[in-house]
This record gives C-alpha cells, sequence and structure tokens, in this order.
C-alpha cells in the first residue's frame, strides 16, 4: 500500500504499535494461565466517582466470571491484533476501551492510595492513559496495513468493511 | 476504473507476503518469555512434598431443616447484651432508623443490609432482664422487633421484662438463656439456668471466683444442658486450618506462642459511657452487688492472701454509677486483662493446639496509663509454661497502644501468624524447608503461604499479589460471597447443638480450662508468684513468694 510516512515515522510508528501490542498479549496469557486469577481485588480497591459501580460488580461472583472472561481473552487478542497487525485499528479501539476502564476505576487522582502501589507517582495522567493515547495515535496513523496480516485483509475483505476495520 | 484497482490491489505479490508477516516472529519471542515465566511462577511453587494441607475450608454445623424454634431469653442488655442481640437476630427499631439513615448518607455503610441478610435463626425472644430500666426496656423493644424494621414497622409480641434474673429462668415459656451480666455474675446465673433445664449461653470468662467454677462445671455436666461458653472466635475460619496445620507438624516443634491485646481508647479501656436516666431509682443496685456466696468466696480469697488493697475502695452497697457501667475497672465485679480479653487468645489457642490448662503462670504488670481509680491494671503480662509440651505462651497486653503483634506461634521450621487470614513464615535455619529455601522456592523474608478462608489454593507459593491483599485482609470479610459475623455463627452452633443434641465447641470442659487458666493469670499478678496447676487434684497450687 501507498503511505505518506517517512521511514523513520514509520519505524517508530510500527515500534509503537509493536510494543503495546507485545504489552497487551503478555498481560493476557498471564492471567489465562493463572486459573485462580480474577480481577476481584483489582475492582474491590477502586476509587473515585464510580468507585460503587466496580466494588459492587467485585461483589457480583456470577459477574466476576464473565468479567475475568472477557478481560483476559481482550487483552490476548487485542495483543495479537497490534502484534501481527491483524484487525489492528479494531484492536487500538479495543485497546483503548480496556484502558479507559482502568483508569475509571483506578484514576490517579490528588490522595487516591491504592493497594497495589503504582511504582511512579501521578497526579491524572497515569501509565494507562498514556498508553491509551499511544493507541490513539496508532488508530489514527494506521501501520498494519503496511506491516502486517492487515495487508491480506485489505484486499480480501469487502470495501466497505476496510475502512472501519482495519 | 473502481473495479480495475480493486482487481489490481487484491493481488498478493512476494513482498506483500513478507510484509505482512513480517512481525509475526515476534510472537516466538512473546512465548518464551512466556514459557519461562510459567515454569518459574507456577509449576515451581509446588510445594507439596514438604508441605502438604487438605484443600477443605472451615466446617460448621450447618442448621437443620425443620429445626423446632427455640424460646429464648436474655440477662443484661449492656454493650455485650445489645450485640449478642444482634447476632441473634433482634435489634431496637431505633437503631435501623439510624442504620437507614447512615446509609442514606453514605452509600458504602453497609450495616443495615448485613443485618437484614442474616440467616434467621428460627427462634423467639420470650423474656428479657436487666437492672437498669432504660437498658430492660430497650431490649424488650429489640425482642419485639421480629421483622428488623424501623419505627414505623410492624412488631411482634413484646417479651416480657423480669426483674431478677430468677424469674427469668423460672419461666416456663423459656428454652434457653443468654448470659451477657456482668463477670462476677456469669457463673451464678449460668447455674441456677442450668438446674432449672435452661441451656446456657454464657459470655467469658466462664466464671468471676475459682470456687465457682467447680461448681459450675459440675453443675452443667449434672444437667446435661447445652452449654456455650462466648468465644466467637471459634468460628473464625483459618483456626481450623491452623489447627491442622499444627497437626500435621508443618510448623516443626512449636517451642513459644506469642499473643496479645493492644488497644488505646477509653472504652476499650472500658471507661464506657454513663447512660442517661441512670439513677438509684432507675438501677436495681442491690443486685448488681452480686450474690452472697460468690461475694465471700471473693472477700475470703482477697483477705486470705492480703490482698485488701485490691477490694474496693468504695463499699461494695455504695451506689455508683461509674461502678455500675464501668464494673470492668474493679476486682470487685471484674476479671480484667485475663478474664476479658486473654481468655480470647487462649481459647483460640486452645482450639488450635488443645494445650489444655497450663503447669503454671507467672504475671506482671499495674496501672500504668489509666489513672482513674482502677484497680485492675492496664498493663499486663502473663506467661505459661506447658513443660511437657515443651512450651511456653506469652501474653502481652495493653490498654494504651495500638501496636498489634498479632497471634504468633513460633516453630522451628516455620512461625504462623493467625487472625482472620493465616500466613506461615518459613524459618531460615529451619530443616524441613531447607531444601525448598535454598532452590529459592520458599523465601524467609515473607510468608510462604497464606490460607484465606474460601481459597481452595492450597499446596503452593502464595504469590506476591495474593500476598499483598491477604496482609491488608480486604478480600476476606466475605466468605463464599457472603460475610458472616462470628457471633451469629458461635450462637447458631449453640441453638443447634440444642436442636440436634450435639456438644458445643467452647463446652464446659473447654470453658472449665479457660477459666482456670484466666484465673492462675489473675492470681499470679494479685499475689505476685508463679501458680502452679495441679493435674491429679485438679487444683491451683501456690508457688513461692518472690
Amino acid at each position: 500500500m501507498e503511505n505518506n510516512y517517512s521511514k523513520s515515522q514509520l519505524t517508530f510508528l510500527v515500534i509503537l504499535r509493536l510494543f503495546i501490542g507485545w504489552h497487551f498479549l503478555y498481560e493476557g496469557m498471564i492471567k489465562v494461565l493463572n486459573p485462580s486469577w480474577s480481577a476481584k481485588a483489582y475492582l474491590m480497591d477502586s476509587q473515585g466517582i464510580f468507585s460503587r459501580m466496580f466494588i459492587n460488580m467485585s461483589a457480583n461472583a456470577g459477574l466476576m466470571k464473565y468479567i475475568d472472561f472477557l478481560n483476559e481473552w481482550a487483552l490476548v487478542l487485542i495483543g495479537l491484533g497490534l502484534l501481527i497487525g491483524c484487525f489492528a485499528r479494531l484492536s487500538s479501539i479495543g485497546g483503548m476501551i480496556l484502558l479507559f476502564f482502568y483508569t475509571l476505576s483506578h484514576p490517579s487522582f490528588i490522595g487516591a492510595e491504592y493497594m497495589i502501589p503504582m511504582e511512579g507517582s501521578y497526579f491524572l495522567i497515569d501509565k494507562n492513559l498514556v498508553e491509551l493515547a499511544a493507541l490513539a495515535v496508532i488508530f489514527v496513523f494506521p501501520t498494519a496495513r503496511i506491516f502486517g496480516i492487515d495487508i491480506f485483509l485489505y484486499k480480501v475483505l469487502p470495501n466497505s468493511f476496510r475502512k472501519f476495520i482495519i | 476504473m473502481e473495479k480495475e484497482q480493486n482487481k489490481n490491489s487484491s493481488k498478493i505479490g512476494r513482498r506483500d507476503v513478507i510484509k505482512g508477516l513480517a512481525t509475526v516472529p515476534l510472537l516466538g519471542a512473546v512465548a518464551y518469555g512466556f514459557i519461562k515465566t510459567r515454569k518459574r511462577t507456577f509449576l515451581n511453587r509446588d510445594i507439596s512434598d514438604v508441605f502438604h494441607i487438605s484443600s477443605s475450608d472451615a466446617v460448621f454445623l450447618q442448621p437443620k431443616a425443620g429445626g423446632k424454634k427455640l424460646r429464648v431469653g436474655l440477662v443484661g442488655f449492656g454493650i455485650r447484651g445489645r450485640q449478642l442481640m444482634r447476632a441473634l437476630g433482634f435489634v431496637e427499631p431505633s437503631e435501623i432508623d439510624s442504620l437507614f439513615e447512615a446509609k442514606k448518607n453514605n452509600p458504602d455503610d453497609t450495616r443495615l443490609d448485613l443485618f437484614r441478610e442474616q440467616d434467621d435463626l428460627n427462634i423467639v425472644i420470650n423474656g428479657i432482664c436487666d437492672i437498669f430500666d432504660v437498658y430492660g426496656e430497650a431490649a424488650q423493644r429489640a425482642g419485639a422487633n421480629v421483622n428488623r424494621e424501623g419505627t414505623n414497622g410492624k412488631m411482634g409480641p413484646v417479651p416480657k421484662r423480669y426483674r431478677t434474673y430468677q424469674e427469668l429462668i423460672a419461666a416456663e415459656d423459656i428454652d434457653a438463656i443468654v448470659i451477657a451480666a456482668p463477670d462476677h455474675w456469669h457463673g451464678t446465673i449460668a447455674m441456677e439456668a442450668a438446674r432449672k433445664g435452661k441451656h446456657v449461653y454464657c459470655e467469658k470468662p466462664l466464671t468471676w471466683t475459682v470456687p465457682e467454677t467447680y461448681l459450675l462445671h459440675q453443675t452443667i455436666k449434672e444437667t446435661g444442658v447445652v452449654f456455650q461458653l462466648g468465644h466467637q472466635g471459634r468460628q473464625t475460619g483459618c483456626y481450623q486450618k491452623a489447627a491442622e496445620i499444627i497437626e500435621k507438624d508443618l510448623l516443626g516443634h512449636v517451642n513459644l506462642i506469642e499473643v496479645c491485646t493492644n488497644r488505646n481508647t477509653p472504652n476499650g479501656a472500658w471507661v464506657y459511657d454513663i447512660i442517661e436516666g441512670s439513677n438509684p431509682q432507675t438501677i436495681d443496685w442491690k443486685q448488681f452487688e452480686g450474690n452472697k456466696d460468690r461475694i465471700k468466696e471473693y472477700t475470703e480469697y482477697m483477705k486470705s492472701q492480703g490482698l485488701e488493697r485490691y477490694v474496693g475502695p468504695e463499699a461494695r452497697d455504695e451506689f455508683s454509677l461509674e461502678r455500675f457501667f464501668r464494673w470492668r475497672c474493679w476486682w470487685d465485679y471484674s476479671t480484667g486483662l485475663s478474664g476479658d480479653l486473654l481468655t480470647h487468645e487462649y481459647d483460640a489457642v486452645n482450639q488450635i493446639m488443645h494445650v489444655g490448662i497450663p503447669h503454671s503462670a507467672a504475671s506482671s504488670g499495674g496501672v500504668y496509663f489509666f489513672k482513674d481509680g482502677r484497680t485492675v491494671p492496664d498493663v499486663l503480662q502473663t506467661t505459661f509454661e506447658w513443660p511437657d509440651k515443651n512450651l511456653s505462651m506469652l501474653y502481652s497486653a495493653t490498654l494504651a497502644s495500638s501496636r498489634d503483634r498479632g497471634k504468633v506461634f513460633m516453630g522451628h521450621d516455620a512461625s504462623m501468624e493467625v487472625s482472620n487470614i493465616l500466613s506461615i513464615t518459613a524459618d531460615r535455619n529451619s530443616d524441613r524447608y531447607a531444601e525448598k529455601i535454598d532452590k529459592g522456592i520458599i523465601p524467609t523474608d515473607q510468608p510462604f503461604f497464606t490460607y484465606v478462608p474460601g481459597q481452595s489454593k492450597v499446596d503452593a507459593v502464595t504469590s506476591a499479589t495474593e500476598l499483598y491483599f491477604a496482609q491488608r485482609g480486604l478480600l476476606y470479610t466475605y466468605v463464599n460471597g457472603k460475610r458472616y459475623d462470628t457471633t451469629h455463627l458461635h450462637l447458631r452452633e449453640w441453638l443447634e447443638c440444642i436442636r440436634q443434641g450435639q456438644t458445643t465447641s467452647c463446652n464446659i470442659d473447654r470453658a472449665f480450662e479457660e477459666a482456670m487458666t484466666a484465673h492462675m493469670g489473675t492470681r499470679a499478678y494479685l499475689e505476685g508468684r508463679t501458680m502452679y496447676w495441679d493435674k491429679d487434684k485438679k487444683e491451683i497450687v501456690r508457688g513461692e513468694k518472690a
């Protein structure tokens, strides 16, 4: 595919996509692997204006099963998608949605203290939000059509799908 | 034209294939890291060859369907009496109102929900007794609140208020009684109730004097009523697991146990509020003074050992609001730190290790902070010895510092700390775990095993995150999704034992051990010398004066 990126722009855009994909995939696989992993503790520790919603979610054992399953596999699939460049734009949107929820449940406002302490100091902007913004960059500067499975998908899928999915 | 372009772009050339699959090899790199991590984090954490315990959770006596409705009477609706009634399912309507209000102001306040969700124990409160009118009337309102509603709710029949416990235990429509009177009344009321054929739930400690301990033990045995002493710690999920760990010798030889009490508020130091409406007209002081026989036993003991300085200082028949509401501060009614708080710790240890009455007890301490005229110490250390078990237990208490030191069992191979959760830390000089420590599988600078009731994984080293949460105890107020109050479970066990003809976990034999242990500690403090337990004669023997 034709593109207007300079070589260095393309290189770092691809690297950014790969790094985020790598991160998501590994996070997801570790969780899938550990049968006793659950987001329950994390959600119970929620703070901020939406904390009640997240804490209520954590108390609902039936719901938690779905949340854990969705979270684990969404991480894996998003990671895979970004890494091999398959449905990469869709994956970036999915990643942004996940990160948005993490941020809602654990906002970095002044005075928020979490049980699993973050390793740095943050005010409003934390690493989740930085990664979210980076995914937005990946979304608006797609590279999977240049390096990735999306090259094939772009050719196979009908026209109307291309713009949004790939 | 557009069709043409489409056609062109759907051609997949060699370059496309290379570019399309360019990043796929990275999957291999992630997979490599993943497999390595998996091995290190999960597979190598197995320690079942040196540390193997069952995966079963704590077992509690479950209510059987179709059990008969029990008719319960309550003696004493003070602070503890109120808590016991709540655990039984009965709360004053006005308190429900304030819980409702609290929930409205703070949606995170779940006390109302917790109370309303508490299981129905299938009982009716038919009688109550309190010698203070304000408490007596409040107890009636609580007993009538069968639907757990606020002041506008529909109430049930109002339980009868008796002026004396004698009338209450004589009542025909009462099967069982709950005793939450001050310490100096426990034994007497329990004995008389048992003689009337009533089942008894008695708050700790079992007794105020040594002689009554034998009498009560004998009475309960002879009458065969179902007796439960109020150590609700018996229903703590972790204690059963702790007992299993001890039984399987996973700590090595346990040689020292440290238990403690740390509080630092006036309320924690028994300086309770003086309630409005209390005066000689609304309080039956004569009854408060105590049972004649008990007072005689107490006075004789104090005199015979030259301990008059601990008696009074006010005359027993002199009305005093301080002494009525803060009776725990004076030996005239109280059993001090030994009876009130050491007993909880001792009973936990007895449940976990079946230690029985210790061979000896030595105590020291004093009134070091609350110089409010009290005679019982606010700082106390008691050491108990079991030479036949090669075991010491140190009880260390202060009512003026909240630095809690936990309940720790120290063994040659590992130490175990028990609270609502349980954690085990390997000893760096352990024999049992030496190999696993050398290999770096078992750490020694932090607990390697944490048990949380309801968590099934038991044979692996606890991960850092699990440990982090466990140490803060956040997760674990819930068991199988439902939060239980141990006092509720303890009362439930007693009621079910009555229905099913079983023995309670804190029965009269355990209660006898609890009382004698506490009395040994108290006497050691008062007399300033070591107390010994003569196993054969079943009595406390004095050591030489230091």
